[in-house]
């Protein structure tokens, strides 16, 4: 079998705009993912820090199911079983919309908050415990001590980790292909079977993962050596 | 509700069809994840070495490799191999054993990672009582570094092992027969029951990554206590 390499059709119409739009619903589905879940993390973070026992509990609860188990599986689990486990009006309100994304980003979500929730509670652990003692002394309440004091400094010490989660959520989203939302991965696909050529598929699809990889990991790092430079000193 | 589906097919989950047919369901899903970590420890062991030897070329390629695959999403790695693999050898592998090299291939740049944090963590004075006693930098690194730093790495490679078994769910998309291909396979056959078929599977995977979490959370500490002594 011989096999001619030609990446000019992979690029070609209507190709191209295959990859151009799997790349903008990638890029979506990661921005809004991506959001949510710091602010889920966030919440998830502060019930662990909180004194509340049952909170504490649910937020130990939370953290560990969805850390431990694959991210496929709950992406499935939301896509065909969330119908059972939400309310009737959320699952409306979700039918009406794109299904697939929404289960995506529901699936993504919760998976990447539960290690969002990890990175700021131990972000909080490396602010002194003084901290948190002078600022309730000062009479501000739990939560305005995390609001105004702990979490703008926690924040400065998670940012990098931080963005490494949202780059594992970039990647992680190639998954969501599996339930037919048409990300760049999908589309990889689908030009592989429109015209067997996988390798050229393939390679602008990896190319273009690599390319976010590498621009945001070089942006941490330059966070690291210029900024957290700064803090120390 | 319907958990006499889960019943009925919970056999399924755990071994397949066997012994009448293929193994399948959470056996074979364990046995990539072993089958995977071996592999990825001996690939990722050489890489990690070549990232800090003293040769340019190899250090060059172990940053490149490294770099390629940690940038990449595994199910990419898993389609190159299954997709890749007719063009390169003119025939097709078989599903299990491309997925196997897929997750060797993709663990084995975190593993190389692992190493060489770990080799690098070790104070230097090591090396160099180890060269001054007269070992080559061979013996050097695999009677005095490796066992060290090997040691400190376990539960490093048990992270790692819990990831892999949550990453083999990724095999069934490419058809092998393992744990969520089950539940798929169940799902569409009786298609009254994916909440509780999900769920099932879902708790089946944590007990499996819990059990090790909690296990290296444990290593973790213990190889603290141990160093602390000898410090």
């Amino acid at each position: 079998m011989s096999y001619s390499v030609d990446f000019g059709l992979v690029l070609a119409e209507p190709y191209g705009d295959w990859i151009v739009k799997g790349l903008v619903t990638t890029l979506k589905i990661s921005a809004v993912s991506i959001v949510f879940s710091l602010a889920l993390g966030t919440i998830v973070a502060v019930f662990r820090l909180s004194r509340v026992r049952p909170l504490v509990w649910f937020s130990l609860a939370f953290t560990e199911f969805f850390r431990n188990t694959p991210l496929l599986v709950q992406i499935f689990f939301w896509y065909f079983g969330s119908h059972a486990v939400l309310p009737d009006f959320v699952n409306q309100w979700l039918y009406k919309q794109d299904f697939e994304f929404a289960a995506g980003v529901i699936a993504l979500t919760v998976y990447t908050s539960a290690f969002i929730a990890e990175e700021i509670r131990s972000g909080v652990f490396a602010i002194p415990k003084t901290q948190l003692e002078a600022s309730r002394a000062c009479g501000l309440s739990f939560l305005q001590a995390m609001g105004y004091v702990i979490l703008p400094q926690a924040f400065r010490i998670v940012i990098p980790p931080l963005i490494s989660q949202f780059l594992n959520l970039i990647k992680n989203s190639s998954l969501v292909m599996t339930i037919g939302v048409m990300d760049l991965t999908y589309m990889a696909r689908q030009i592989e079977a429109h015209t067997f050529h996988g390798f050229e598929a393939f390679t602008v699809a990896t190319g273009i993962y690599l390319a976010i990889s590498l621009i945001v990991s070089y942006t941490i790092n330059l966070y690291n050596t210029r900024v957290l430079r700064i803090v120390a000193r | 509700m319907h958990w006499n589906v889960i019943v009925n097919n919970f056999g399924y989950f755990l071994v397949g069809a066997y012994p009448n047919g293929p193994l399948g369901g959470l056996a074979m899903s364990i046995l990539l994840a072993l089958g995977g970590i071996f592999g990825a420890f001996w690939l990722g062991l050489v890489i990690g070495l070549m990232r800090i030897s003293k040769s340019r070329s190899a250090r060059y390629f172990a940053l490149v490799y490294t770099e390629i695959i940690r940038g990449t999403p595994l199910l990419m790695v898993i389609f190159w191999f299954y997709f890749l693999a007719p063009i390169a050898f003119g025939h097709s592998l078989p599903e299990a054993e491309s997925a196997l090299i897929a997750l060797i291939v993709f663990t084995s740049a975190y593993i190389a990672e692992i190493v060489r944090a770990g080799i690098q963590s070790l104070p230097k004075g090591q090396t160099e009582a180890a060269r001054g006693t007269g070992l080559t930098r061979f013996q050097a690194m695999r009677y005095v570094i490796l066992p060290q730093a090997l040691f400190n790495m376990i539960p490093s490679f048990v992270n790692q092992f819990v990831s892999l078994t949550k990453d083999t769910s990724l095999a069934f998309i490419i058809g092998v027969n393992e744990l969520t291909k089950a539940a798929t396979q169940v799902n569409n056959r009786t298609l009254n029951a994916p909440t509780e078929i999900f769920l099932t599977i879902a708790v089946l995977y944590f007990i499996i990554c819990y059990v090790l979490t909690a296990l290296s959370r444990r290593l973790e500490k213990r190889i603290n206590r141990y160093q602390a002594r000898n410090r």
